[in-house]
């Protein structure tokens, strides 16, 4: 048990050292989508009504791809160093040592983009209630996120010409976050209920953190075999 | 009986069962495929809202249906392929994914023709329709993929698994129009309920099963033979296939 989780550590320590030592690139994903939330008000009239109700729906969106930003190189250096050889032998399970890796790159991408949320929210004229619900939606919903762009840069990492594949791969796993993480903002706003879509998102992200690292560690294993 | 299924599933065996069975299935299909349409297009009374609109039913459900079950049975070779790395279940996901996606268009492109004239709009963002788009997007994704890889027997273990995510989508569609306020009706004859007191005329019904059977026989023949060509394909290099076809 010890030696899992200082395996795990060691992944987790490993991804965020790697990404520390090149800040500018850990940097990209939230500087993209603080850029990409705020071009939305300038292709919409000034001071347009329509901008709030489709503020829910632009931060998601925008968090979204955020988030498949860098996905298509997530294990590729991995690969390609070595490395994922070496989880293979080792007697860590490889599904626990790709769901580490995994949370270390939530802390990295969406982490800020949480941090970042709020300023959105303010600048697309969410009020503070809808703002609150917001966060907690792409708190619940960001890690499903990333995990379901794990699996599909899993899939993709033995084929190095399927980068343009990932979009298609993704789109049917992301779906159901999306539209019940910007649904949740959506009924703040008009005053319904926020527990059901809450609850759901909830329900995604327990299945993406258990069964999707199994299904990436499949792939993975297959990509390299 | 299991010496039998152990002997179709050695490529060989297999193309020589699938030789014989197929051009009788696809024979049947057509035969009822033919006797549907018929049926459906001049024998079934006319709807008396909807007029001569809901013949397209005759096209559109047997589309679905067979887009979800192509969906679950191409999970269920997946899961063979990986749990026992059967060969012929890796070819199977490959042979079946084209065929599912021209299903699920198919359905999408009638279900969007009859809601024109019925609903007032060609497409609404509603829970079946686009869990249904989103079925398009996994077969499409598992096509993609199958052709990403240089190697056939990585390509097809790569496919299996975003099959087997992939299938959490099926129930979905399938309960979507319970689960949410849907536009889209209910579920009318694939239910138990629905056999013991249909909700349908049955002058309406009976082209619709001739058609439905027909459907899954076309798909089972087109099946077959795609699966032939995959075997094939994959085992060009083998005895078999060379004294098969003498290049």
């Amino acid at each position: 048990m010890k030696s899992l989780l200082s395996a795990m550590w060691a992944v987790f320590a490993r991804e965020l050292r790697l990404a520390l030592r090149r800040p500018a690139e850990a940097a990209q994903p939230l500087v993209f989508y603080c850029v990409l939330a705020l071009l939305f008000p300038l292709g919409l009239a000034a001071q347009d009504a329509a901008l709030r109700e489709v503020a829910p729906a632009i931060v998601w969106v925008c968090a979204l791809l955020a988030a498949l930003l860098g996905i298509e190189r997530l294990f590729r250096g991995d690969v390609d160093d070595g490395t994922l050889e070496l989880w293979l032998l080792a007697a860590t399970p490889l599904a626990l040592l790709v769901a580490a890796k995994l949370a270390a790159q939530w802390l990295l991408i969406a982490l800020p983009l949480l941090i970042a949320a709020p300023i959105i929210a303010l600048a697309l004229n969410l009020d503070a209630g809808a703002a609150r619900v917001l966060l907690a939606s792409l708190l619940l919903g960001t890690p499903v996120l990333i995990f379901s762009g794990g699996f599909a840069a899993a899939l993709t990492v033995g084929a190095p010409r399927a980068g343009l594949l990932i979009p298609i791969l993704v789109l049917p796993l992301m779906c159901p976050a999306l539209i019940f993480g910007a649904g949740a903002v959506r009924a703040a706003q008009t005053g319904l209920s926020v527990q059901g879509p809450l609850y759901f998102l909830a329900a995604l992200l327990l299945i993406a953190v258990t069964l999707l690292p199994i299904a990436t560690a499949g792939a993975l294993r297959n990509a390299v075999d | 009986m299991w010496t039998w299924f152990h002997r179709l599933a050695s490529p060989p065996s297999f193309y020589r069962f699938a030789d014989r069975l197929a051009p009788w299935l696809l024979l049947l299909a057509l035969l009822l495929l033919a006797a549907g349409s018929y049926a459906g297009l001049f024998i079934a009374p006319a709807d008396y809202l909807q007029g001569d609109v809901f013949r397209v039913i005759y096209v559109h459900v047997p589309a679905a249906a067979l887009s979800l079950f192509i969906y679950v049975l191409m999970s269920v070779a997946a899961a063979i392929a990986l749990i026992w790395r059967m060969k012929l279940a890796e070819c199977a996901i490959a042979a079946a994914a084209p065929i599912g996606a021209s299903f699920t268009a198919l359905a999408l492109v009638t279900g969007m023709l009859w809601g024109k004239p019925a609903w007032g709009a060609y497409w609404v963002w509603d829970a079946r329709l686009t869990a249904e788009l989103v079925l398009l997007f996994l077969y499409l994704g598992v096509i993609g993929l199958n052709q990403a890889y240089a190697d056939a027997r990585t390509a097809a273990r790569a496919c299996a698994w975003l099959a087997l995510v992939g299938v959490v989508n099926v129930p979905i569609v399938h309960y979507s129009v319970q689960w949410w306020n849907s536009l889209h009706q209910g579920s009318t004859i694939l239910s138990l309920q629905g056999v013991m007191n249909p909700k349908i005329s049955p002058d309406m019904l009976w082209p619709l099963l001739l058609t439905l059977s027909g459907f899954f026989l076309f798909f089972f023949a087109v099946w077959l033979r795609r699966l032939q060509n995959e075997v094939l394909l994959r085992e060009r290099r083998a005895r078999w296939v060379q004294e098969l076809i003498p290049s």
